[in-house]
């Protein structure tokens, strides 16, 4: 149906222009589900926008041909282009939040493309925009039509724009990481929507995404793009039993899991070519393992591996045989020993004020009675899905945000209402890494000053050429040169810098470091680097983390002990071979069960949570889970459960189990 | 030789200090990269960097004529030693036909004769009606007066020549700098130097065609005409700039400290800090802008007029009352700058690099001048160069309006504000304000355009 | 809704007070009510007697803050601030220099400034409005380019040159309307037509890059590639996608001025000759009249500040979300 043949696109910077995307060819059939998948600024994004014709002021398109049902799109004026694009072809992008227009309402931004393409208005369109939203799966969409997309949640909105996608009838649906900025529960949520869809119309899709679960959820076939080239294109079933080139493998290989608990996670080394200076050769020839000589001259040719598997290498190998190699220690050698970080009942609620004079008429309950210990040495993952209250359990332990009640003891001294001065003594204890690596680091300081800095204000190491030697030695830990010192953060990528950030806080050599979403911004392969650096590092200075993330197989590979955490508390929370293998809470069943698995044999039972969710500032009566939970009963909905353990180290907050 | 005693003015020292400050930022400057990368985009951009040509061009004007002094008079051999009451500048002093060859009242430009007839005694005919000759303008010709033209145009290509060798040698100079082997003069035309080495000696090479011939003829004619009372129009325009300099500067400076402290104390430690900030600015920024500098320099007024004893001679007044001028102009305009840098420092505050130093328990202030002003900085320079061109036009106005700088100090206002009726002359008289309209049209223009160069390269979203 | 425009209007007074309390700082505590006889009787004129006189004629000689002589309320009311300053609040703003009552004068010449700012206002609005959305409608293009030319040098250009060159050529050279002068009732017209002419020129330059800026920045967003993508045309993505976000920021820039029309231009209105505020103000200025500039400053604030409430509810208006909240 869709046939893209040799595309290349670019960009103008100056005289110049750079090919982003750079001679792709692949086709959709109707009802098949294609995959792009990629790293970013891989150029499947642009390919993307080139097959709409949206590409922004400086892309240009310049040669090949994408044809729809034999139409050839690019020699398309622009008039007919406008009558595909929304008609026959769809797209819907990552960003539901920004994607809507603020100031018009649902009802009027699905109307457009009624009005536009199937020439309905008035109450025919109404009918057909309420049939939309309910294919979507949105209730009371009567409500919803004269609605403005802030009143509707994250997910609410990927619907809206999913039914928009809808409402022209297309034969082709281009779906840019749909649910990257989603949480997991509402991703699993929008994915079965989309799949069941294109099951229904028999729509061809072409799928954009960064991740190897959502491919294996979605995909039938996938094509692998490095540096503006497809790499390799196989069936389903072909891409993950035998992917052949390097680079898949090395993807699959830099995932963490909870079967590389122990080892070191693969790498790729080395960084995407720029536009400007693309290798001769093969483009991932740098950054190869098997690389050889011809790599660096020819670029390879599509060759066939397999039944509509084809890849363009030069190695011939099958699949390469990881080296596998351990972490020094494992979880087992560390015992839990006595915990030097305990918090007792912490709440963090911060008010809502409204009306005439601002009066504070309730509480956002952010954080509302968390209690938690973390020993020396060990990594205490806190999982839980956005607006959980996980990153402000974070900085309310550094108090960095004034706790509203209970303790934070610190070696037997309590933190909270500490004077400064003798907090600052304290802070040297425990330190954070944030989650985004571009915001993190001051731009206007060199890289040795932000390291620095720490030491100096704790007055560790006063002497200039003491610091200077400690800036030196920390930056060596985390695998950087030296003169990295002398330079400044923007000439860094995303995962130096988060080295970077690291070193920061290793300067005053805590005990603890909290580390807030580390890896979320990079992609697979430099998350892997940096999940094999704290590990290292964990080895090496026996430092114990404080893990916040929504990443389920970071935690399987890295954490000793789990807390699981739903609008301000801890559902449960234990060792992670307990709470991982036997999960009891039904949130934490359903969110394993939504994690979407990189393999073949993935679904086996699935639970799907509806709905999202609820604000902390109006949580639900009784158990604030019960509304979305599949198992609840009379008594949830009026008690919050007591806890109830498990085993000596498990614990669960559930009716089910008390 | 007469003797003299220099006279330092108040604003002679803002200037100054001005200069010092900027060479000071400039070596700050050239050890911050993040900084240096961002002027060297300015660099880059003709435009930036032409309209600069002009800027610097004005601004040497201006510095020149903040070098004042007071000549001695001549005085018995032992008797104490007297100067005179007129505080003049070396501007004054490298033009000073200029400004002494004045006539009786209007000339046309380039005119030998007065604009007006007057009863002149002609020996052997009495008394007749004529415009008489002027007693400087195109005197060397004797009676040749319809050779004007030709003299003009011999004086000026003579001149032109000169001006076209000097930026030969410049030209020369600047490629031998781009490039030590002789290809810099290619390099230069191609556009293929990263600073904009063309643009700038192209806007060179035209101030240099426009001003030497200019100023060759202004010895022998009145270039731009004469005004009502006979005095040169290009002197008064050359003494204007300095005003407007200071004006469109200082003003900024004065308010800087204020905006910037009481902005980012605002938005980092919010509060009832930032309650009281918040609305002193927004009572200040209630009263239109224009009523408050009127109020304030009515008041300014009766406190000069009342003191006379202050002031020794009557430009320190007018200094000091241009001045106040600045700082009315500062209190009233700090207020748009402090909500901008109040509302960068809400969003700074909450990123993640502030988070890590409080991690660290540094202190806040020390977070403050390392963290967050020099992430400000940008703001502040965009502020610095936009608001130039703006207060070099409210100026004007203000002067015209009567509420502006003192009436005895030329200024563009003052020049327009004198000659606001010639247009409703018959004949019209136009050359004043000509004259006026243009150098200041130049200065904003330039100005304008400079701060757009410098507001891309320092922006961070258009980068 | 309510209660956020209710608060607002209650955060204006804290606001009055404080402008008016700097007025009163400015007029009477910078300079005593000697000095400012001193200045207006002139240097040949002042003795003590005649400085008694100028000061009692005014109610100038009341002491500033508090009356201790008097007793009950009126030692706080038989003063210079009550009397002044405070009772400003009920429209009382004293006498002119030339004995007339400053209220009556301030109301009979709301009229004409009104006549021209209102018209200029609005013809000036359409005007740049149109013209920076064409300018971002045809954005990288050469016209766009020159546009932008033409924008920055028209805001070289000072507002002086454009009234002086104006009725230079236009009345003077062309003879097409009266230089100056202002007429009640039909014949108005005649008058009016020069100085907006004038005014919506003198404004395009720096307004119209202004909105070309939040034009082209609304086009760069999420939701305009959104529309895109539907197969909108673009004219439809301009005006029903764009038009309607970029008016948000319009809105809060505009807004705020348009009680403030009542007060006239200064600049315009002394130039033709037009009976209003903006010429009243000048002609204060210049015979250095304190009671009508002191009474000029305080308008003007209070019409500032009913644009800060009215640019308030405009918002929720035009923004949904704070419609809603």
């Amino acid at each position: 149906m869709l046939t893209v043949k040799n595309l290349r696109l670019g960009f103008t910077a100056g005289r110049q222009t750079l090919a982003a995307v750079d001679g792709i060819s692949f086709a959709i059939s109707k009802g098949e589900t294609f995959a792009l998948l990629g790293e970013s600024g891989c150029g499947k994004s642009v390919t993307a926008q080139g097959i709409m014709r949206l590409l922004p002021a400086a892309g240009r398109v310049l040669t090949g041909s994408v044809q729809l049902d034999g139409e050839e799109l690019l020699a398309l004026p622009e008039a007919d282009m406008r009558r595909i694009r929304g008609g026959r072809m769809a797209m819907i992008f990552q960003e539901p939040a920004t994607s809507l227009n603020p100031v018009l309402t649902v009802g009027r931004q699905i109307g457009e493309v009624l009005e536009r393409h199937r020439n309905l208005r008035g109450e025919a369109a109404t009918e057909r925009m309420l049939e939309l939203l309910r294919q979507v799966g949105i209730a009371d969409p009567e409500r919803r039509l004269g609605e403005y997309p802030f009143q509707l949640s994250g997910g609410m909105k990927q619907r809206v724009m999913i039914a928009m996608a809808l409402a022209g009838n297309p034969q082709l649906l281009i779906a840019d990481e749909p649910t990257t900025a989603l949480d997991v529960t509402i991703q699993a949520q929008i994915l079965d929507l989309l799949a069941r869809l294109q099951a229904e119309r028999g729509m061809g899709m072409l799928l954009i995404t960064h991740d190897l679960g959502v491919v294996a959820r979605m995909a039938h076939r996938i094509g692998v793009m490095y540096a503006g080239e497809l790499v390799e294109v196989a069936s389903r079933e072909e891409f993950f039993t035998r992917p052949r080139h390097p680079y898949t493998q090395a993807l699959f290989a830099a995932l963490p899991e909870v079967s590389r608990r122990g080892l070191k996670l693969t790498t790729i080394p080395g960084q995407v070519p720029s536009l400007s200076a693309m290798p001769a050769g093969c483009r991932f020839a740098d950054r190869c393992a098997h690389v050889m000589p011809q790599c660096r001259t020819v670029s390879p040719d599509w060759r066939e591996v397999g039944t509509g598997h084809v890849v363009r290498c030069h190695w011939t190998g099958e699949a390469a045989d990881v080296e596998t190699i351990g972490h020094a220690i494992t979880e087992l050698n560390i015992e839990p020993g006595r915990p030097f970080l305990e918090m007792n009942q912490l709440k963090v609620h911060f008010p809502i004020r409204r009306g005439l004079f601002q009066r504070t008429v309730g509480h956002v309950r952010a954080v509302d009675g968390v209690s938690m210990a973390i020993s020396a040495g060990r990594t205490l993952a806190l999982v839980g899905e956005s607006g959980c209250g996980k990153t402000t359990v974070g900085k309310a332990l550094l108090q960095l945000i004034k706790p509203t009640d209970g303790s934070v003891k610190l070696g037997g001294g309590e933190l909270v209402g500490m004077t400064p001065k003798r907090l600052r003594a304290a802070r040297r204890h425990m330190q954070m890494v944030f989650q985004d690596p571009f915001a993190s680091l001051n731009p206007r300081m060199r890289v040795g000053e932000i390291i620095a800095e720490g030491m100096t204000v704790l007055t560790l190491k006063v002497d200039a050429n003491a610091q200077r030697e400690a800036v030196a030695a920390l930056l060596k830990q985390v695998g950087l040169p030296d003169e990295a010192a002398g330079r400044y953060p923007h000439e860094f990528s995303g995962g130096q810098r988060q080295r970077i950030a690291i070193a920061r806080a290793l300067a005053v050599q805590p005990e603890l470091l909290i580390c807030d979403e580390p890896t979320s911004a990079l992609d697979v392969s430099v998350q892997a680097q940096i999940l094999n650096l704290l590990k290292s590092l964990q080895e090496e200075l026996g430092v114990a983390y404080l893990f916040i993330t929504h990443n389920f197989a970071v935690v399987e590979y890295l954490a000793h002990d789990v807390a699981v955490m739903y609008l301000g508390r801890i559902v449960e929370q234990g060792r992670a071979e307990e709470v991982l293998r036997s999960p009891k809470h039904p949130y934490t069943q359903a969110l394993l069960s939504a994690v979407p698995v990189p393999r073949l044999e993935a679904h086996t039972s699935v639970i799907r949570l509806p709905g999202e969710t609820p604000s902390p500032a109006n949580p639900p009566q009784g158990c604030h889970f019960h509304p979305r939970c599949p198992q609840a009963m009379a008594v949830c909905r009026q008690n919050y459960p007591e806890t109830s353990t498990v085993s000596p180290t498990h614990t669960v907050n559930c009716h089910l189990i008390g | 030789m007469m003797g003299f005693q220099i006279i330092v003015l108040w604003s002679d020292v803002l200037i100054w200090l001005l200069v010092a400050a900027g060479m000071g930022v400039g070596v700050l400057i050239a050890k911050n990269p993040p900084l240096l990368s961002a002027w060297r985009r300015v660099g880059a951009s003709r435009v930036g960097m032409a309209s600069a040509v002009v800027l610097i061009a004005f601004a040497l004007i201006g510095l020149v004529d903040s070098l004042h002094y007071r000549s001695q008079l001549e005085s018995k051999p032992g008797q104490p030693v007297v100067y005179s009451v007129e505080v003049l500048s070396l501007l004054d002093a490298l033009v000073t036909p200029l400004r002494t060859r004045n006539e009786k009242t209007y000339s046309e430009p380039f005119a030998t004769r007065l604009y007006a007839k007057e009863t002149i005694d002609v020996p052997g005919k009495g008394t007749v009606r004529d415009y008489p000759r002027l007693k400087y303008g195109g005197i060397h010709l004797g009676e040749r007066e319809d050779e004007v033209a030709a003299d003009v145009a011999m004086t000026a290509f003579r001149a032109a020549v000169l001006a076209f060798l000097g930026w030969l040698a410049v030209a020369g100079v600047v490629a031998q700098i781009v490039a030590r082997d002789g290809s810099g003069w290619q390099k230069i035309w191609r556009g293929e130097t990263v600073f904009a080495w063309n643009a700038l000696l192209i806007m060179l090479g035209l101030i240099l065609l426009i001003a030497v011939p200019l100023f060759a003829l202004s010895t022998q004619y009145h270039v731009f005409g004469t005004d009502k009372v006979g005095q040169d129009v290009l002197y008064q325009i050359l003494k204007s700039v300095r005003t407007g300099l200071i004006i469109g500067l200082v003003t900024t400076l004065v308010m800087l400290p204020m905006a910037v402290l009481l902005g980012i104390v605002a938005g980092y430690f919010r509060g009832w800090v930032d309650d009281v900030i918040q609305y002193v600015y927004t009572v200040l920024s209630s009263i239109p802008g224009v009523l408050l500098i009127a109020a304030a320099v009515l008041m300014m007024q009766v406190v000069i007029d009342t003191h006379p004893q202050w002031f020794s001679t009557s430009a320190e007044r007018a200094d000091l009352r241009l001045l106040a001028l600045c700082f009315i102009l500062g209190i009233t305009s700090w207020t748009g700058l402090c909500r901008l840098l109040r509302g960068e420092t809400l969003k700074l505050r909450e990123l993640e690099y502030i988070q890590a130093a409080q991690a660290f328990g540094v202190s806040n202030w020390r977070i403050i001048v390392r963290h967050i002003l020099p992430n400000l900085m940008h703001i502040v320079i965009i502020a610095l160069v936009m608001d130039f061109s703006g207060l070099v036009l409210a100026e004007a106005v203000l002067s015209y309006v009567g509420i502006g700088v003192d009436p005895s100090m030329t200024s563009f206002g003052t020049m327009i504000n004198s000659a606001r009726m010639e247009l409703g002359r018959e004949p019209v008289v136009w050359w004043s304000l000509a004259a006026a309209f243009t150098a200041m049209f130049i200065l904003v223009l330039a100005a304008n355009l400079f701060a757009d160069a410098v507001r891309d390269a320092f922006d961070p979203r258009a980068a | 809704m309510l209660a956020y425009i209710v608060r607002r209007l209650l955060y204006a007074i804290p606001i009055l007070i404080g402008v008016n309390l700097i007025t009163f700082a400015l007029f009477f505590v910078v300079n005593t009510p000697d000095d400012m006889a001193r200045m207006q009787l002139g240097v040949k004129r002042v003795t003590p007697e005649a400085i008694e006189k100028w000061k009692v004629e005014r109610g100038y000689d009341k002491p500033l803050l508090i009356n201790a002589e008097a007793t009950g309320m009126a030692t706080v009311t038989d003063t210079v601030f009550f009397q002044k300053s405070a009772r400003m609040f009920v429209g009382d703003f004293g006498r002119a220099e030339d004995g007339r009552d400053i209220a009556r004068e301030i109301s009979a010449r709301m009229g004409p400034s009104l006549a021209i700012a209102l018209p200029t206002f609005i013809l000036g609005l359409f005007v740049t409005v149109t013209f920076a959305l064409t300018l971002a409608f045809f954005r990288a293009t050469a016209f766009d380019f020159w546009g932008v030319v033409l924008c920055v040098a028209m805001m070289s250009i000072s507002g002086l040159f454009y009234i002086i060159g104006g009725q230079y050529l236009i009345s003077k050279v062309w003879r097409l309307v009266p230089i100056s002068g202002f007429g009640d009732g039909l014949d108005a017209w005649r008058f009016l037509i020069l100085p907006v002419l004038i005014g919506v020129v003198s404004g395009i330059g720096s307004s119209a890059r202004w909105y070309r800026t939040i034009f082209l920045e609304e086009v760069g967003k999420d939701y305009v590639r959104t529309a895109r993508a539907k197969g909108l045309p673009e004219t439809v993505v301009f005006f029903r996608h764009v038009l309607r976000n970029a008016l948000i920021p319009i809105l809060t820039g505009i807004v705020v001025v348009i009680p403030l029309l009542f007060m006239g231009s200064l600049l315009t209105e002394s130039f033709f000759g037009i009976p209003g505020l903006g010429s009243y103000t000048i002609d204060a200025i210049n015979a250095q009249d304190f009671a009508v500039v002191r009474s000029m400053v305080f308008i003007g604030s209070v019409l500032y500040i009913v644009g800060l409430i009215l640019t308030d509810i405009s918002y929720t208006l035009v923004d949904p979300r704070i419609r809603f909240e």
